[in-house]
């Protein structure tokens, strides 16, 4: 990393900022924007960077200037008199209206290429498609030319900076407006209903990349999280195919499937291979895939599945999958069938 | 008619009236100064219910997974503060101050329109009380939510029946646009009064800055505010018309809300800063005893805001997918905004250099203002560059930095307002002491609060959240802003106490305690419902210092 007059000063305000300017490898936070972890990630850091080291110098000059005055011409014993009075100077404020337009060009144009780069990117050949789509309160992925559908996990392969494999994202809205953002792999972009937008990332590391939605979207918009998990090449080509399966029932849980089936529980969600096709919530065919549930509010342990099924409100309160008011048996049957979703 | 005899007949001696008619007055007045007055102080009681909210968010955000508050209320809190602020503590602040100053140093008996001007006010207080009335009626008969929980700005389609059934919204929509109507009323108030009601000699270029400040402001309020309430007529007929306009399942546009939205949006920080850039440019010249340096310019710059502040808006939608093109466009606008805000900071530190700086409670508000506008403008700079804005926007960043504008400059040049102004006012002087507690607390709580808000937006925390998830990095920062706040209450406590006792039990002030030189000083304190016995004559910007240096007076420079 280039030495930059701003890491100095970085490194004299105290521990806390240090902590931003700490190399990727070991990030302050799992969500800090100055460990990026992909190009147009690292691009604004660059930028950023700059801009920091502009306003932190005239930070400086101004904040010196305050302080010379505020200190030099405090009032003095001699009363009475009133000092000088001065009108103004044409110099002095041309001065410091012509040097502020300089800095202001030369800043305009450092963020209008950081623009080009990042929204102007190709679109490769061999790059990964993704489709999000923003529900109130969780993710839905669909890779449309793998034939995956997943919910709120977000798998996608690692890009060797030689040999770019970025992923694509295509941003969509169920209902109302969310916001895609993993801080570590680029800024955010908007999910608006009606008016499709796009966004790329390529990670240079393997590793799970977190974030959340960033657009106020309703009463459960806090625990609307993002996990984003980098695998390598043949990592992401092994999950891809188990997730292209239909889902594999047993007969021991035919009970639970009878229950899942025969309840609301298809209005909502799918299963592939089987009579559930809804589309209003997650997609549940390899639901035990994933580490989470409720769009990464809790693990996705025996315990909580149960829970989430008996009153999802008491995980989340404000989601909008309701509680069916099932008996103990019924929801300890439809957790044995949903565990078997692999 | 001779002036003594106006002067002599000034209440002294008269026994107050009692006091439900002292009331009824109030009610029916149609003086500038009293509604400026009522203004202010209806401001400070929503300013008031603004921080409880505020407080309330605090307490709940203290550590992860709190449980304080629903998620429900929490997001009724955000709403509603928002709204509160911006609309029924920020506005009518500055609308109070611009109503009991602007007739006074323009050397006027009253506004031009005085019934419209208590129309405003009505208006505006009404809407207030609609939107604290849907506590009470938001639920309707759907049993939905009470207050409203769309955020401030009610991006659609939230706001559309399907997704907030019950009437918050509707109380939220016409609180809006009945005070709406108010601004624009006042608005229009304000511009005429400068224009023609201006004493003899008082050019436009010999008004004081507060004028031409306010006058700018005025502009703003009508060119804003009109599309706002267009927006939320629109929105009315989406929700009771069943029009599409922002029904993006029928069609409509999400996107085009929030250009109506940040249309208004953005100017309305111009129409909230301007005024505290307006108070900053009376105080900091009397505290530093020297003339406002470059006055032109100083004016130039201010129409150069005003009229940039037109086409920056939508850099509060850099992530919402514009094209290269759209996004490169509002970062030259919004940098170049920086430029007429810069000179303004210089031409305010020139003002103060080679004076003589006077360290009263008004004076202290202002340097604070001078130090936190900067770092401000600084981080709105940062803000201003899309890439930039595509990681903090939307972070606990982009709350800190609006904050350190709204509370670091708005509400600081206003506090130092309300202390510089009080003694012509009440006409009785504050507690110094008690004003510089009440500064020290508050700037205290100032910056634990906003200062480390920046970091948790550094380090990926949206804003709106409710709760978050532990081990993120968040959780210290948070505990200290939440420290902040009760520093910030207590401050305000203070200020609150001082204003009341000194009504009743401070120093009789003088009609003119700061030996200061605009026209206002020139008459008594509190000023008689006339104004000005004899209506003023001046000849240059600072009428007062001509008077008490008639060997050197101001018109030979100007």
């Amino acid at each position: 990393m280039r030495l930059s007059p701003i890491r100095a000063i970085l490194t004299l305000c105290g521990p806390a900022v240090i902590a931003f300017a700490q190399p990727a490898g070991s990030p302050f936070s799992p969500t800090n924007i100055f460990a990026p972890a992909s190009t147009p990630a690292k691009s604004i850091v660059d930028l950023s960077l700059f801009v920091l080291e502009v306003t932190a110098a005239i930070f400086v000059v101004v904040f010196a200037l305050l302080a010379y005055v505020v200190v030099k011409f405090r009032r003095k014993a001699t009363h009475g008199r009133e000092p000088a009075q001065v009108y103004g100077s044409t110099q002095l404020e041309l001065a410091w209206t012509v040097i502020p337009v300089l800095i202001v060009v030369i800043l305009f144009l450092a963020a209008a290429r950081v623009i080009g780069v990042v929204q102007n990117a190709e679109h490769p050949g061999n790059a990964i498609d993704v489709t999000v789509i923003g529900h109130q309160f969780w993710w839905e992925y669909r890779y449309p030319s793998l034939n995956v559908v997943t919910a709120n996990e977000l798998h996608i392969p690692v890009s060797d900076p030689a040999h770019p494999t970025p992923t694509f994202l295509t941003l969509l809205s169920a209902d109302t407006d969310h916001s895609f953002w993993v801080p570590r792999l680029a800024g955010k972009t908007d999910l608006i209903p009606n008016h499709p937008n796009s966004m790329w990332i390529d990670p240079h590391e393997t590793g799970l990349y977190l974030g959340q939605c960033a657009q106020y979207c309703g009463t459960q918009h806090a625990k609307m999280l993002l996990r984003v998990y980098v695998q390598t090449r043949e990592e992401f080509n092994r999950w891809i195919q188990e997730q292209s399966r239909p889902a594999q029932v047993s007969s021991i849980v035919s009970e639970g499937q009878r229950i899942f089936e025969r309840t609301a529980c298809i209005n909502c969600h799918a299963v592939a291979g089987t009579v559930a096709n809804g589309r209003y919530g997650p997609d549940l065919t390899h639901l035990m895939s994933r580490d989470t549930i409720a769009s990464g509010a809790v693990p996705n342990t025996p315990e909580n599945l149960r829970r989430w099924i008996q009153d999802p409100s008491t995980l989340k309160p404000g989601c909008k999958m309701p509680a069916m008011g099932l008996s103990d048996p019924q929801v300890n049957a439809v957790a044995a069938y949903l565990e078997t979703l692999r | 008619m001779s002036t003594e005899s106006i002067t002599w007949a000034t209440p002294q001696a008269a026994t107050p009236p009692p006091l439900v008619e002292q009331l009824h007055h109030w009610v029916a007045t149609v003086d500038h100064k009293r509604l400026g007055i009522l203004y202010i102080l209806y401001a400070l009681v929503f300013l008031v219910a603004g921080g409880v909210e505020a407080t309330i968010m605090r307490i709940q955000l203290i550590r992860p997974h709190n449980h304080f508050v629903s998620p429900e209320v929490f997001n009724r809190m955000f709403t509603m503060h928002g709204t509160t602020m911006i609309f029924f503590a920020a506005m009518p602040l500055v609308f109070g101050f611009a109503n009991y100053l602007v007739p006074l140093m323009i050397g006027a008996r009253d506004m031009a329109f005085p019934r419209l001007n208590a129309f405003s006010f009505w208006m505006t207080a009404f809407g207030g009380l609609l939107l604290y009335f849907s506590f009470v009626g938001g639920d309707g008969l759907y049993g939905a939510g009470s207050a409203p929980d769309v955020g401030w700005f009610a991006y659609a389609p939230l706001t559309s029946q399907t997704f907030s059934p019950g009437h918050s919204t509707d109380f939220w929509i016409l609180a809006l646009l009945v005070s709406g109507i108010g601004s624009v009323g006042t608005a229009i108030n304000i511009i005429a009064t400068i224009l023609s009601l201006r004493c003899p000699g008082m050019t436009l270029g010999k008004m004081p800055l507060l004028a031409w400040l306010n006058l700018t402001m005025a502009g703003l309020v009508i060119l804003a505010v009109s599309p706002l309430t267009a927006a939320q007529v629109m929105l009315l007929v989406d929700r009771f018309l069943g029009g599409h306009f922002f029904d993006t399942q029928a069609g409509g546009s999400a996107v085009i809300w929030m250009h109506f939205f940040w249309v208004f949006g953005h100017p309305e920080v111009y129409v909230l800063v301007i005024p505290a850039f307006a108070f900053a440019s009376e105080i900091i010249p009397v505290f530093s005893r020297k003339a406002i340096f470059g006055y032109p310019i100083m004016v130039a710059a201010t129409l150069c805001i005003g009229f940039i502040s037109m086409s920056v808006w939508a850099h509060h939608m850099f992530t919402v997918g514009m094209s290269a093109a759209e996004n490169t466009f509002f970062v030259f606008s919004t940098m170049a905004i920086a430029v007429p805000t810069g000179i303004k900071i210089f031409n305010w530190l020139a003002t103060m250099w080679g004076g003589q700086i006077h360290f009263q409670t008004p004076m202290l508000f202002c340097i604070a203002f001078l130090f936190q506008f900067l770092i401000a403008g600084l981080t709105g700079v940062m803000l201003s560059a899309a890439p930039f804005d595509w990681q903090l926007g939307s972070s606990y960043f982009v709350v800190a930095h609006f904050h350190y504008v709204i509370v670091g400059a708005i509400l600081f040049t206003s506090f130092g307002a309300f202390y510089y102004w009080f003694p012509k006012m009440s006409g009785r002087m504050y507690n110094e002491k008690f004003g510089k507690l009440h500064f020290w607390l508050f700037l205290i709580g100032f910056h634990l609060t906003f200062d480390f808000m920046h970091i948790p937006g550094l380090l990926g925390m949206p804003r709106r959240i409710y709760t978050y998830e532990p081990g993120r990095g968040w959780d210290i920062w948070n505990l200290i802003v939440t420290i902040g706040v009760f520093f910030q209450a207590a401050g305000v406590l203070v200020f609150a106490c001082n204003l009341f006792w000194s009504y009743f039990r401070g120093q009789v002030a003088g009609s003119d305690p700061w030996d200061a030189w605009t026209l206002e000083w020139s008459t008594t304190s509190p000023p008689p419902a006339y104004n000005f016995a004899a209506l003023p004559e001046v000849k240059s910007r600072r009428p007062l210092w001509d008077l008490k240096h008639p060997e050197d007076p101001d018109w030979h420079y100007e």
